[in-house]
């Protein structure tokens, strides 16, 4: 009853916080909210199109379990550069982040192999909703991934300009969180591709 | 609120640590990039009102039309489409979301909270910029070969992309890529406004001694996060339909006797993709409506908001149940009835908390101390219209009832009601009240009286007779009528008197702008808190606040926002900010 006179007292003395969370990693968490709706939009679209008797599945190209091998590899590396620079590992950290950067470039650089190879037998996107979606999803998740290299970027910055462990441990948590989030997009999306 | 006898100890001021206030050092970064919330609330509304004033001129080429069809040979049926989904796009999403969301939202939310800014400033910075961009990109596509897009603010495909609707060419695409970027920018705005609210309230404010303003816009901003991912959805699909070919929306059909390449698409999913956006989005402008009315009421009233734990309730649920209403705009679409029940019983349900909020209001104005200044006015205008906008609503959310009405200019006036001129008043009564805080001076209350009048019985002159071309039959977004047996000749008449209030009406706005501007230069100086508010923004050092809202310390609350009239107190109201050794008599 915020009238009387304990609850009074007891909300005076409120910090004004709802989350014992840092801003940022609650601001990440809703654009993640965000982003998760708008991904589970296509999803929806996804599955009802493909019902439909003139869906012709793609033949799945075997790249994709590559790139599929390099996302895994890259959340991979993210986490054991969040767990190094937890331990004040600096020169660790640095070297699983170059790795997942490196992993997440792959991957990027092999779906767009994938794309050339299927434009390359014809399969354009016009020529088929199954096609259509293929390189809706793909596209889309790589463009996340794209935004989530720019901040890996920033953060490679952070790290040459000698930032203090306690604000890098921040920012490669949030990057971790997003690459993981990224990383179950892809298991959704491809798990998708490869129902239909 | 206040218990006689009851002692509270010294409560420190909390620092939020991690939020370091960005102080710009040049002019480019003070007044340009600026990441001070109140400089970034400035430049949306001043760009969210110019491009509102661009669809107020479109609405009155569309009335000339209507009004005197035949007359005006600059009007053709393709032009006369493109003003109707120009204007309607910019009203719903470039003013009114933009001025509530960016407009008010910036520069009240750390105020009223007691933050000093928000808590991402140079995403907050970024966010305006991006809907700069996006207005402009939608401003280009007035001159671009083909002219905007003509596809009704709707955007239905497969029209929408097809050589038949204007804008083909290059209107529509454009107006996607407005709309992407514009959810862009509005995605990182939100997500300041709502972890500055969650996060960056100073000590005692619980998220339960928050003004209605601040949750009316933190819900809306809630359901801006998920609802504008379907928008966007839609329009990415509809890009690439458009430009790659695909055929998310297209079916197969035949476009002046040729057999397009499209084939096995889906015009329904785009209409409850739109729609799962779209009824949000007229809650997105509603709630923050709903949050100022009721804290001007309560100023203006001196009287505390009756039930307020309730109409924070009602905010809420009403902001839950929005999302599952969406499929009344499709009643004629050719769904299943039982699809069509389900919605029709959500969408019933929404009225009751909509409802418990006009009587909430109502009993606020019960024997209270009513001051009949302008922002009172611009409230109960804002009931009166949006009652009357609610219970037209309640016609067209009953799937039989909405089958003859479905199209017809009875929607139109629904809508203009609930959505153009219910908070469009709000807007106004805003401007008013947060006048002299934003300013430091006071408005011409002549001009504002007339501007009041004539905006506010004006307004209702132009939209009640349309209730009744629509019963007639008269269907919406037709260029002109031409011979037909069931609209009488005294329609006409209607429509052209309807245009001259309209042009009226939209001429008395000079009044309102010259008002703002000149008041700013000569006006009176208001001085510190002339309506004797009680909530946080009243009570800053500097009028208009500086940066950093609060000079040295941030303020501790002691009380919610509503504390007026408190029996043995001094004054007639008790700012939250006061603690309760010094409001006197209470001992």
């Amino acid at each position: 009853m915020p009238w009387k006179a304990e609850q009074i007292r007891a909300d005076n003395l409120h910090d004004g916080v709802a989350y014992a969370l840092p801003v940022s990693k609650l601001g990440l968490r809703i654009l993640i909210t965000c982003m998760s709706v708008f991904l589970l939009l296509f999803v929806i679209a996804y599955s009802d199109r493909m019902v439909v008797s003139d869906w012709r599945p793609l033949q799945d190209p075997w790249i994709l379990w590559l790139n599929s091998a390099l996302l895994i590899f890259s959340s991979l590396a993210m986490q054991k550069s969040l767990v190094s620079v937890r331990q004040d590992q600096r020169e660790s950290m640095k070297n699983y982040l170059y790795l997942a950067g490196g992993f997440s470039f792959g991957f990027v650089l092999g779906q767009v192999w994938v794309w050339n190879i299927l434009i390359e037998s014809g399969y354009f996107a016009a020529a088929n909703p199954a096609n259509a979606f293929f390189y809706l999803l793909t596209g889309l998740h790589g463009a996340h991934l794209l935004g989530g290299l720019v901040a890996w970027g920033r953060l490679i910055v952070k790290e040459g300009n000698g930032v203090e462990t306690v604000k890098m441990v921040e920012s490669v948590e949030l990057c971790t969180i997003y690459w993981h989030f990224l990383l179950v997009v892809w298991v959704v999306f491809f798990g998708l591709l490869l129902f239909s | 609120m206040a218990e006689v006898g009851t002692e509270v100890e010294f409560v420190p001021p909390a620092e939020v640590e991690d939020v370091e206030l960005y102080h710009a050092k040049s002019w480019i970064t003070k007044y340009v990039f600026s990441q001070d919330a109140k400089v970034i609330a400035i430049q949306y509304s001043g760009t969210a009102i110019a491009i509102g004033l661009v669809a107020l001129v479109l609405s009155w080429l569309m009335r000339l039309q209507l009004g005197f069809p035949d007359s005006f040979s600059f009007i053709d049926a393709e032009d006369y489409y493109q003003f109707i989904t120009m204007h309607g796009m910019i009203m719903v999403i470039y003013l009114l979301t933009a001025l509530f969301l960016g407009g008010f939202g910036n520069y009240l939310i750390p105020l009223m909270v007691g933050a000093r800014d928000m808590v991402f400033p140079y995403v907050n910075m970024i966010s305006y910029w991006v809907y700069l961009g996006a207005v402009l990109v939608l401003v280009a596509s007035f001159f671009v070969e083909g002219g905007p897009t003509g596809a009704g603010w709707t955007l239905y495909p497969p029209q929408a992309i097809t050589s038949g609707t204007p804008g083909a060419d290059g209107g529509i695409l454009l107006m996607l890529i407005s709309l992407a970027l514009f959810i862009v920018g509005f995605t990182m705005g939100g997500l300041n406004y709502v972890t500055t609210v969650l996060q960056a309230r100073t000590r005692g404010m619980t998220l339960m001694r928050l003004p209605l303003t601040v949750w009316g816009i933190f819900t809306a901003t809630v359901l801006a996060l998920l609802a504008f991912p379907a928008l966007f959805v839609g329009a990415i699909m509809m890009t690439l339909d458009n430009i790659l070919g695909t055929s998310f929306f297209m079916p197969l059909m035949v476009e002046q006797g040729e057999l397009l390449k499209y084939d096995g698409g889906s015009p329904i999913l785009f209409q409850h993709l739109f729609w799962f956006f779209g009824h949000p989005e007229v809650y997105i402008v509603a709630l923050p409506a709903f949050g100022i009315v009721s804290d001007l009421l309560s100023v203006h009233a001196r009287r505390h908001i009756f039930g307020y734990r309730m109409m924070v309730w009602a905010i809420v649920i009403i902001g839950a149940l929005s999302f599952i209403v969406w499929a009344h705009h499709m009643y004629v679409s050719g769904m299943n009835p039982y699809f069509g029940f389900f919605f029709a019983t959500t969408t019933l349900i929404i009225a009751v908390p909509t409802a418990l909020k006009v009587y909430n209001w109502t009993l606020t104005l019960w024997k209270a101390n009513i001051q009949f200044t302008i922002p009172m006015l611009f409230a109960l205008a804002f009931i009166v219209t949006f009652v009357n906008g609610g219970i037209t609503g309640l016609f067209l959310g009953n799937v039989v009832v909405d089958v003859p009405l479905s199209d017809t200019m009875f929607v139109v006036a629904h809508f203009h009601m609930v959505m153009g001129v219910a908070p469009i008043l709000v807007i106004f009564g805003a401007i008013y009240h947060w006048y002299p805080l934003i300013t430091g001076r006071m408005y011409n209350e002549a001009m504002a009286q007339f501007h009041f009048w004539v905006t506010f019985i004006g307004a209702y002159t132009i939209f009640l007779p349309i209730h009744y071309l629509g019963f007639l039959g008269v269907p919406r977004r037709y260029f002109e009528m031409g011979e037909t047996t069931f609209i009488p000749e005294s329609a006409e008449t209607l429509n052209a008197f309807v245009t001259v209030v309209a042009l009226i009406v939209g001429f008395a706005q000079i009044v309102f702008f010259y008002n703002v501007i000149t008041s700013m230069i000569k006006g009176k100086k208001a001085g510190h808190n002339p309506w004797k508010a009680a909530s946080l923004e009243w009570q800053t050092p500097d009028v208009p606040p500086s940066h950093g809202n609060f000079g040295k310390d941030l303020p501790v609350v002691y009380r919610w926002a509503y504390d007026y009239g408190v029996p043995g107190a001094d004054d007639d109201f008790v700012p939250q900010n006061v603690p309760k050794e010094q409001v006197k008599g209470t001992a």
